[in-house]
């Protein structure tokens, strides 16, 4: 069943002037809300990752009063914690010839012309004071023998320019950032409430108002009303079941925001990870990542032979293909994921993959060890080559490491206006929850950036000029709004728990997992997407029909968690593949098989397809609607990305 | 492999737990301790029995959600390594393995394996942060800070707040938790003008969340996953002694 509508155009709201001017002049526009009134308005941010963390702190140092919710046990353990290789910023301390312009551009690039220039413009100005803050907080990146930073490069990028510290760069961020939340606990305009899950957006005259929470460890339902709210809820790769995310990263408080009218763009644009760990065994729950930065000393090769079966060191130099550097001399082993992914997917397709499974390709460190030394590499790499050698039991500083590619990052999320808005008036979008900055493909090192300047630095001006025209009315929880939400997700929790079928929770996720990487994966094309359109609906049929999810209501339960959120994932995962069958072009980590140059790049069709893809929903039984926002490029002209 | 697993199971925090046996077959060696509970949660699922609740996120070593103390020890028998980066392959087949939560006063039991360990946030909250509001940080290279000094603070900053130092204490003392922290900011210049009044609160704070004192056992360095040394707590001691001799801060 479709409902007819008219599609519409979306207006980013972003500001006149020339790029390099849009966010000074913004700022020195936006209205403001006096300090003595800010600690009137309460504003909800959902997520303590880098996005969240930094927004609540940030917030909450303004005067404002925070409500901060999570997941885990913790706020220091949200999934930004896992990040290993490094934060992108346009510091230029290596004197390479790196500019904000030029952060800008590569980001713009790399996203294969599918972001907009006035986000990306304002990435790379602020990318600069996130540095100061991160180390005036105490992260203590790498540095030189002369104390000051250091540097790396990252793929993409012919300039160093990625601050590290050692392979946990994600965790020394979080928790710069979790110990500036901390100190505003401390202060008390933080209140912190971990061990929460959203599972609705309450709306009311059109605006976002408050969440509704399971308080995962005694079962309640629980209400919170508030000026505007904040998701930093994180990305969706978990709808794959394997990828590099975290077990408890998940979609649900991003759908259920969908579902009150929030629109999703670009569902489609997912980033799938040159090298993680491949797939191995039955029971696998995760790809273990193994960072970009490796691609810095390591070479990536398979043997000239097909089917070659002799162990790694065994095979002559000149019987390995090291097929990056021959296909892209000028980037080697350092081109953009998307095309290190399917060029190792290329030639495992074709039968020269390695390891049991044949899906897996080398990552070689021994040259880099003749030429720098083992202690150089590991002091580099040290954590990421334990991490290996632990998991499989095989040596990386002796025999190559065996990677793969894996689901990993999602660029696309609700679509945010200049200001983070939502299409819902009141409610924000930061971080990898929104899709505003990386195109059809992030480059590494600047999902950290991306979150980090969301959270520190642009939430904080923005939401103002919002607030200041939406006085604090005194709203409370007893409102209608409210109880019909609360009933909604009781309901939903009751059916669940009624249900008591054959299989479980974790059956369907794997399953649908199966039919996203096969169908909406590394590649696609129109036939793959209706099949995996209807698959997944009727995967989606027999799921609330035989779920099998044990427990009650009333306490700790895992496997209910994990219910609501398959759910969202059986909802999510049509709406990826509708909108890759839409898109009819290649671009970024959209590859559809249809759309390729001769040597099997991708062909983007700019003609058609120069816009971000704006899904609204329709109701339960309808197909979305999928309106446009334009992509205008003013300042770089989009051309065939080339890495040659 | 076949594994035979005695497991504690606790309804709720103020209910009465047992230890109680199952069996897990057609195990992988290079699953993790992890992935062998969820193929068991799988089959209790099917059995109409209630899964085993365990805690864990990123599974692979860094967020510390996870935590079991696995045959007597704080995250299993392999140094340096978490509960969900263990290795079913370190395990020999037809073992039995006894499995426990973190036990400790200040971390109550929630259900089965999960523990509330709350109590780390709240000793970060009386301090562990450098008071620097957004946008109002120099130059990140205003200030040089020597190489070693870097790396000393980064080996401290390493902790991932997992509690196993807690769990393995005879004390329970979080000493080590505490003085990771208190090191890692006491080492950066930029942590130097809070370091008197911050090591005060800490300590105070972690007394007053029922945590024991350390009388110098070592067993939180030898159960650490990442390798936090026992220095950190003389470096904690002589912070919270020079904070003494400055007079009180707090
Ligand atoms: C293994 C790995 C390595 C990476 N390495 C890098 C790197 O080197 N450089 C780089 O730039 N990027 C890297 N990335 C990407 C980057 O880490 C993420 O994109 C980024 O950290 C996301 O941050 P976030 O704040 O948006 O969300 P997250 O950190 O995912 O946080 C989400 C938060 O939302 C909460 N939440 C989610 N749903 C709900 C709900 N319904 N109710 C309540 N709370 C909820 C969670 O509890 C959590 O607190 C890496 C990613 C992975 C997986
Ligand atoms: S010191 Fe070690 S054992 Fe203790 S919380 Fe930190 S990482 Fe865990
Ligand atoms: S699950 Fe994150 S450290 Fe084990």
């Amino acid at each position: 069943m479709s409902v007819m509508t008219q599609t519409v155009v979306l207006d980013a709201k972003i500001p006149p002037g020339p790029l390099e001017d849009k966010w000074d002049n913004h700022k020195a526009s936006v209205k403001l809300v006096s300090p003595a009134n800010k600690r009137k308005y309460t504003i909800i941010v959902v997520g303590t990752g880098l996005a969240g963390a930094s927004a609540a702190a940030s917030l909450a140092e303004l005067g404002y009063n925070v409500l901060n919710f999570c997941i885990q046990d913790s706020p220091r353990r949200a999934h930004s914690v896992a990040a290993q290789g490094g934060i992108n910023a346009a510091k230029n301390y290596q004197n390479d010839g790196d500019s904000v312009f030029r952060l800008f551009y590569d980001t713009i690039k790399g996203g294969d012309y599918r972001a907009r220039e006035a986000n990306v413009y304002r990435l790379a100005q602020l990318s600069v004071q996130i540095i100061d803050q991160a180390v005036a907080q105490g992260v203590p990146f790498a540095r030189e023998y002369g104390g000051l930073l250091a540097n790396r490069s990252f793929g993409g990028a012919q300039v160093s320019r990625t601050f590290y510290a050692r392979g946990q760069t994600g965790q020394q961020l979080l928790l710069g950032a979790y110990s500036a939340l901390m100190r505003q606990v401390d202060a008390g305009r933080v209140k912190l409430f971990p061990r929460r899950e959203m599972l609705d957006l309450v709306v009311i005259d059109g605006r976002a108002r408050g969440i509704i929470c399971r308080n995962l460890v005694t079962g309640e339902i629980e209400a919170y009303a508030a000026d505007a709210v904040c998701l930093a809820t994180g990305g969706y790769s978990t709808v794959y079941f394997l990828s590099t995310n975290a077990v408890n990263s998940n979609a649900t408080a991003i759908w259920r925001a969908y579902k009150k009218g929030a629109m999703f763009a670009n569902p489609c644009f997912t980033q799938i990870h040159p090298t993680c760990l491949p797939e191995s065994y039955q029971g696998q729950s995760k790809l273990t990542l193994m960072s970009e930065s490796l691609r810095n000393d390591g070479r990536v090769w398979v043997p000239k032979k097909k089917g070659d079966t002799r162990p790694p060191n065994e095979i002559p130099e000149d019987e390995r293909d090291y097929f990056l550097e021959r296909r892209y001399p000028a980037f080697g082993n350092l081109v953009p994921r998307d095309i290190a992914s399917r060029a190792a997917k290329a030639v495992c397709d074709a039968g020269y993959g390695v390891g049991a499974t044949g899906r897996a390709v080398y990552l070689d460190f021994s040259d880099a060890i003749k030429r720098l030394g083992v202690d150089v590499i590991r002091e580099r790499y040290g954590n990421l080559f334990a991490m290996y050698h632990e998991i499989t039991g095989e040596d990386p500083y002796k025999v190559p490491m065996r990677i793969y590619p894996a689901p990993h990052y999602t660029m696309g999320g609700l679509w945010v206006d200049y200001n983070l808005m939502t299409t819902i008036p009141g409610l924000y979008a930061l971080g990898e929850a929104n899709f505003s900055d990386h195109g059809a493909n992030r480059l590494g090192a600047s999902a950290l950036m991306q979150g980090l300047a969301d959270g520190y630095f642009i939430i904080p001006v923005t939401i103002g000029d919002f607030l200041a025209e939406h006085r604090p009315d005194g709203l409370k929880t007893d409102h209608p709004a409210f109880k019909e939400a609360i009933r909604n997700v009781e309901d939903q929790i009751k059916r669940l728990l009624s249900i008591n079928g054959k299989r479980t929770v974790r059956e369907y996720w794997w399953e649908l997992g199966r039919i996203m990487w096969d169908y909406v994966g590394m590649s696609r094309n129109a036939e793959g997407l209706k099949k995996a359109i209807s698959d997944i609906r009727a995967l989606r049929e027999e799921y609330w029909k035989n779920v099998r999810v044990p427990g009650s209501a009333e306490d700790l339960n895992k496997s209910l968690e994990l219910a609501g959120r398959v759910a969202d994932f059986l909802e999510l995962g049509e709406l990826m593949a509708m909108d890759a069958l839409d898109r009819e072009e290649s671009c970024g980590g959209h590859f559809r098989e249809e759309y390729q140059t001769p040597d099997g790049e991708a062909l983007r069709r700019d003609d058609l397809f120069c816009h971000v893809s704006v899904w609204e929903y329709k109701g339960e039984g309808n197909d979305p609607v999928r309106h446009k926002e334009p992509l205008v490029f003013e300042v770089v002209k989009p051309s065939q990305r080339s890495y040659k | 492999m076949k594994y035979h697993l005695r497991i504690w199971r606790q309804a709720g925090p103020d209910k009465p737990g047992r230890f109680e046996d199952y069996t897990v077959d057609n195990i992988e060696p290079d699953m993790s301790f992890l992935e062998m509970l969820d193929i068991l949660n799988e089959q209790l699922i099917k059995e109409g029995k209630e899964p085993i609740a365990f805690d864990s996120d990123c599974r692979e070593g860094i967020c510390g959600m996870c935590g079991l103390v696995i045959n007597g020890m704080a995250h299993g028998p392999r140094r340096l390594t978490t509960t969900c980066e263990l290795r079913m392959r370190h395990f020999p087949d037809g073992a039995t393995i006894t499995v426990e939560p973190f036990r400790a006063e200040a971390f109550p039991i929630i259900k089965d394996l999960v523990v509330d360990r709350s109590a780390l946030d709240r000793i970060i909250a009386a301090g562990g942060y450098i008071s620097v509001n957004t946008g109002s940080a120099p130059d990140a290279n205003a200030i040089p800070i020597p190489k070693h000094i870097a790396e000393e603070a980064m080996d401290a900053a390493a902790c991932i707040g997992c509690g196993a130092c807690v769990a393995a204490c005879p004390n329970a003392s979080a000493a080590l938790f505490t003085a990771a922290k208190i090191s890692h900011l006491a080492l950066l210049p930029q942590g130097h003008p809070e370091r008197e009044r911050r090591v005060q609160r800490m300590v105070a704070q972690m007394d007053l969340e029922g945590f024991g004192n350390c009388s110098n056992h070592g067993e939180c360095e030898a159960a650490c996953p990442k390798g936090i040394s026992i220095l950190n707590i003389a470096r904690m001691r002589r912070e919270f002694l020079r904070a003494q001799v400055r007079g009180p801060v707090v």
